[in-house]
């Protein structure tokens, strides 16, 4: 019997990740993405392309630049430096800095199709009804796009859940701090540790589907009108 | 208060689509006014405007309150502004039910501490037959009970003006019919000034007092729908088909043996089908030009029934084709005859001629003018 007591702070570590990173997309994807859907700046789209980047950009890529930001000498350096650190890199922080960038577009495009999909017209309707510009977003316009939410929700914490590429280059492998799942099961393989291996990616497996599935549930049963 | 208090008066201009808008008109609020136009002559812009939809240079107020003023730098954002809006489609909000739809407008609405008691939701819910459906999907209900409900929401929202931007036109035939009986009951029962935007003339007869007519983003007459509907002028933009002129008429008798209901009018005798309405209501009826010939002498052997005396007051013949329009002074109210320059020519029809008007089909609405 091998010894499993290893496999317990990847797993935490990872979900305490995807759940900050999930949090903090949708806080900061919906402006942009009510932006991107209502706005008529011709430059819009060129904002949509920068944070569609992550889609087609190599992981290492984008993270090799997010290490260089995020050393001593980048942006990253001053802001860790305001809590006494030297660099945002190879912390907790900064994967969920990493992730937030690489994660973005798979949160923000589904809000903005879900928000461009209904329209002007309810929100018209809301301010004829005399409901504000901000009452509207938030009894018509939040209630029709939710399950565009959703599947940006999921999809960010999936995504999240998932990623390698960055988190190996500005994370690198430290147990409890940047060492996530899919870097552990990396590992797993290397060391031909194949029972722990398993156990991870079969848990991985079936965490997907069961999340996947209760959202799907859930959509249909909030998918009646309210009162 | 200002002496234009029961006023709406309205002033836009700018450039919406392929031509320039430039309308200039005022309305009572009191009564319907219909904004009648051909389609693309910028009616709906003109709605969107005075709800706060759209924003075109040009000045707007109501019942002496100013909504825009460009020359003062004052807009009204349109959640502010006390305006009840129908749109050509429900647009009911999906994610709520009937009822939340009703009362999403009635919970925003604005108090005003004058006292004015808000508008009785079950009051508006009978009226529009509509108590059976409260706790239904949006998405459950049928074409006309979805537009029943989108004025519903509409009035509870407490507007001092109601606008309805072609409200029956996603409608068939008999759903439109059924809906009209509702406005009217609306109309009698809730004394809410309506700005009613649509191309269908019949609509626009049957429901408003006042019309102003628009061709292509200009105002080419506006005032009351019976002398409107007089003016042979006007012919190309109130239509050739379905053309004529409102009459009102009291119910004198009914005559059980032919089902008939004798009305009188200004002293001559109409007959149509019978209708249930006591002696003494005012009737308001429609006569389409088409539907009237004319006659020198008295007719005789002929099934029409319904035959007036009167004399051509005008006459305009329409060139290149065989057609032309004539009015009719029947005493005390006009008729619109279409008939062929032919008759004309022959029957040596001129302005003071003596005729009888032969009357092949009246259509009524039951709303009295009393």
């Amino acid at each position: 019997m091998p010894d499993l007591s290893g496999l317990w702070p990847p797993i935490r570590l990872t979900l305490e990740l995807a759940s900050v990173t999930t949090i903090a997309l949708l806080i900061i994807g919906t402006p942009i993405a009510w932006w991107l859907a209502r706005s008529k700046a011709r430059w819009k789209e060129a904002v949509a392309a920068v944070v569609a980047l992550p889609l087609v950009l190599p992981p290492t890529v984008l993270g090799f630049y997010l290490l260089v930001a995020m050393g001593p000498d980048g942006p990253g350096g001053w802001l860790a430096g305001l809590w006494g650190e030297r660099s945002l890199a190879f912390t907790f922080e900064g994967l969920v800095i990493g992730s937030v960038f690489y994660s973005m577009p798979f949160v923000v495009q589904p809000i903005r199709n879900a928000f461009e999909a209904f329209g002007d017209r309810p929100l018209e309707v809301a301010a004829t009804l005399h409901a504000s510009p901000w009452d509207a977003f938030w009894s018509v316009a939040l209630p029709l796009a939710r399950p565009g939410f959703l599947t940006g929700a999921v999809l960010g914490f999936a995504h999240t859940v998932g990623e390698f590429g960055v988190v190996l280059m500005i994370g690198g492998n430290i147990p409890g701090e940047t060492k996530v799942l899919s870097v552990a099961i990396y590992d797993f393989v290397e060391t031909l540790r194949w029972t722990e291996a398993h156990i991870l990616a079969g848990g991985m497996l079936i965490f997907a589907f069961v999340v996947i599935l209760s959202m799907m549930l859930i959509e249909k049963r909030l998918g009646k009108p309210q009162p | 208060m200002t002496e234009d208090a029961g006023v709406i008066d309205a002033a836009f201009a700018g450039r919406i689509g392929g031509f320039d808008l430039n309308v200039d008109f005022q309305a009572p609020l009191s009564g319907v006014t219909a904004l009648f136009g051909a389609s693309g002559c910028g009616k709906t812009t003109i709605l969107r405007c005075i709800a706060g939809l759209h924003r075109m240079p040009g000045r707007l107020s109501v019942g002496g309150r100013a909504w825009q003023d460009d020359v003062a730098g004052t807009f009204r954002p349109a959640h502010k502004r006390r305006v009840g809006y129908v749109f050509q489609e429900p647009s009911l909000f999906p994610h709520l039910t009937v009822r939340g739809n009703l009362t999403y407008g009635a919970k925003r609405a604005p108090r005003d501490g004058n006292g004015t008691p808000p508008v009785d939701f079950d009051q508006v819910v009978d009226l529009l037959g509509i108590g059976g459906l409260l706790d239904r999907a949006p998405i459950k209900l049928s074409g006309g009970e979805r537009q029943r409900v989108a004025v519903g929401r509409a009035l509870l929202a407490e507007p001092r003006l109601l606008l309805m931007d072609e409200p029956l036109s996603a409608l068939d035939r008999s759903t439109k019919e059924e809906i009209l009986s509702y406005f009217e009951a609306l109309h009698q029962e809730l004394n809410i000034p309506i700005l009613y935007v649509s191309h269908d003339i019949a609509e626009v007869t049957r429901l408003a007092d006042r019309m102003v007519v628009l061709s292509r983003g200009g105002k080419v007459a506006d005032g009351p729908v019976g002398e409107i509907l007089e003016r042979l002028d006007l012919q190309p933009m109130t239509g050739r088909f379905e053309a004529g002129v409102m009459l009102t008429a009291t119910v004198a008798g009914q005559d059980r043996e032919f089902s008939l209901t004798r009305l009188d009018h200004h002293g001559q005798t109409l007959a149509i089908p019978a209708i249930d309405a006591p002696d003494g209501t005012t009737l308001r009826l429609r006569v389409r030009a088409r539907d009237v010939s004319l006659a020198i002498h008295p007719p005789t052997g002929i099934s029409i029934r319904n035959v007036l005396a009167g004399a051509v007051v005008e006459i305009r013949e329409e060139p290149d084709t065989a057609f032309a329009e004539t009015l009719i002074d029947i005493g005390g109210g006009r008729l619109r005859a279409r008939i062929t320059r032919h008759s004309v020519a022959d029957l040596e029809l001129a302005p003071g001629k003596p005729v009888y008007a032969l009357i092949k089909s009246i259509t009524f609405d039951r709303r009295s003018l009393g």
